[in-house]
């Protein structure tokens, strides 16, 4: 593949290159003549024509098969010097010559643009098949908060007498429930086509990370899991963007309530290690296979056999944010069972905290 | 006597949910859907609070708000939209009182309606301001908590009357970092985080859950 990337060399620097290996090569031939014979120089130059054919646009080539066609005219063919031919057998050589340098340079050429078309199509489908991948999860993801709601909203209009009260209030609560995942899914979208459209324009300042944690806390319903968060005290300030680092732990804590035991238990851990602020969330759940951990931060990629609900936007969201700071975001299984999600940001700390004021 | 509220808001369904949750605890609401509207019954009417959607189609937000500004000095609650920091942080450097995203939840809002209220009604002259377990003295610049005399440095002291000063309404960085450090060191957050820190440790129970000192996500903080 990296032989691919010389065609898009600037156009003036493909056919310096190819001019100068046609030049060279017809220096060193020229005073190794002696020994190999100019017939042999010939087929040196076709196979230096050869593989420039594959290394470069077509035109350049082309003028380096007419180059070293003419080369060998004028430096090896006697008499030297001219262009001139003697023998019938050196001129039906040299068309010869100057014949398959520039079929070979053509058909090359063709068969280049016929990979790149089957590139280009595989490329299109992929698109075409992560477009659906992304209307599925959406119809599903966008439509079944809606009907929850609407169906909800029906019985409640339509038959208000024949319900109980009891169950008045389940459907309301349906429809609550309902309100805050659209909410979520539409946030996650709108943070999506953020990055996705390389508008995302960060929002510099020094903040508390025990304090952004606290605030995440006390904002997430973790009604039914325990967390286990203890601020370090010696933490310095970090700069970064805290909106959007808080939207990544966020996305990582949502997952790691929504998709462990009811019973685990999940610890946050914020520290500084070699000019990083370390931000890990760790969980006693059931882990994540092996073989998917590679995937998990993948556009619309959900874990096979999940429960229900989530779009697969959650954690591809979480990287983007966290390499948008030029940091890294890593997940591994804990020895002792459960998940654990590391973010670290390499950004400027203050230690002012540490200092008794005034 | 009911307090008149005005909603400017061009969205009929916004308006019409606000109406009845407004109406059902007990204020009077007139409802405008253009900002010259907006403007307008905010003159006829003067009312006690003006819920102000800042994406409205005739005039920018920011605009309306700083036109009624110059005359209107009552409470101003800005309604937007998430995931606009930037947008809630001019509006309220513009004289806004404070801020909902959308969506929004009703209990949230009324908190916040009946806080701004208390505001007008009560303009605080007072030297001695309580707020929960805490009682503080300006003019003897003491403060106890539970009864106890807390040690402040003469920063933290100021911090903390000038957010206890604005019990329930968002502070944002900018302002009190000019108010507290003067003219100039608004580019200073990082001092504002560690006072709030020190202050924090201080005057909270439970400094892991601050009920004092909330902190509003990338746009400042509120006292509580």
């Amino acid at each position: 593949m990296n032989l691919l990337q010389t065609r898009n060399y600037k156009s003036s620097a493909q056919y310096l290159i190819c001019i100068c290996v046609i030049l060279i090569i017809s220096g060193v031939c020229y005073f190794s003549k002696s020994i190999i014979g100019y017939k042999t120089v010939a087929l040196i130059l076709l196979m230096a024509v050869s593989i420039l054919a594959m290394l470069f646009d077509i035109i350049p080539v082309l003028t380096a098969a007419l180059l070293s066609a003419l080369s060998w005219n004028f430096f090896f063919i006697p008499p030297l010097f001219t262009f001139h031919t003697e023998s019938a057998e050196d001129l039906l050589m040299f068309f010869l010559y100057f014949f398959v340098a520039m079929v070979n340079t053509v058909l090359t050429f063709k068969i280049r643009i016929e990979e790149k078309k089957a590139r280009d199509k595989e490329e299109k489908e992929n698109t075409i098949k992560l477009y659906n991948t992304l209307l599925n999860s959406l119809s599903h993801e966008l439509r079944t908060p809606i009907a929850a709601i609407l169906s909800a909203v029906d019985v409640l209009k339509n038959n208000k007498e024949g319900i109980s009260s009891k169950n008045q209030i389940e459907l309301l609560n349906q429809i609550d429930i309902a309100g805050v995942r659209l909410n979520r899914q539409v946030e996650n979208l709108l943070n999506m086509s953020r990055l996705e459209t390389g508008i995302l324009k960060l929002n510099i300042d020094w903040c508390d990370t025990n304090d952004l944690i606290q605030s995440i806390l006390q904002k997430t319903n973790i009604s039914n899991k325990k967390i286990i968060f203890e601020p370090d005290e010696k933490l310095p300030l970090f700069r970064y963007d805290r909106g959007l680092i808080e939207q990544a732990i966020h996305n990582i804590l949502h997952n790691a309530i929504h998709y462990t035991p009811i019973s685990a238990e999940i610890k946050i851990n914020v520290f500084e290690e070699n000019n990083n602020n370390v931000i890990q969330i760790s969980d006693n759940g059931n882990g994540i296979p092996e073989s998917e951990l590679g995937n998990l931060f993948n556009k619309f990629y959900r874990l096979p056999k999940t429960k229900a609900g989530g779009s697969g936007l959650g954690l591809s969201i979480a990287k983007g944010f966290v390499e948008a700071h030029k940091g890294t975001i890593k997940v591994n299984n804990n020895e002792k069972g459960g998940a654990i999600f590391s973010i670290y940001l390499p950004v400027e700390s203050s230690y002012l905290n540490q200092l008794r004021n005034e | 006597m009911k307090d008149t509220i005005l909603i400017i808001d061009d969205e009929p369904q916004i308006r019409k949910l606000l109406e009845i949750t407004l109406e059902s605890n007990n204020y009077k609401v007139v409802q405008a859907s253009t900002g010259k509207e907006g403007i307008n019954m905010a003159a006829n009417y003067v009312p006690e609070l003006i819920i102000l959607d800042l994406g409205l189609p005739d005039k920018e937000g920011h605009e309306i708000l700083k036109e009624l500004r110059n005359w209107y000095n009552k409470s101003i609650i800005i309604l937007s939209v998430q995931n606009s920091e930037f947008d809630i942080v001019k509006a309220l450097d513009n004289g806004a009182s404070d801020y909902l995203t959308k969506p929004f939840r009703n209990a949230e809002l009324l908190a916040r309606i009946r806080s701004a209220i208390r505001r007008n009604q009560l303009p605080n002259l007072s030297n001695k301001l309580t707020c929960g377990n805490l009682d503080i003295d300006i003019s003897a610049h003491t403060i106890l908590k539970d009864g106890v005399p807390l040690k402040l440095t003469s920063t933290e002291f100021n911090l903390l009357v000038l957010l206890a000063k604005n019990e329930g309404r968002v502070l944002t960085h900018q302002y009190i970092l000019k108010e507290i450090w003067g003219v100039g060191a608004q580019a200073e957050t990082q001092y504002l985080r560690v006072f709030i820190g020190t202050l924090r440790k201080k005057i909270e129970n439970n400094v892991n859950q601050p009920m004092h000192i909330i902190t509003e996500s990338g746009v400042g903080y509120r006292f509580a």
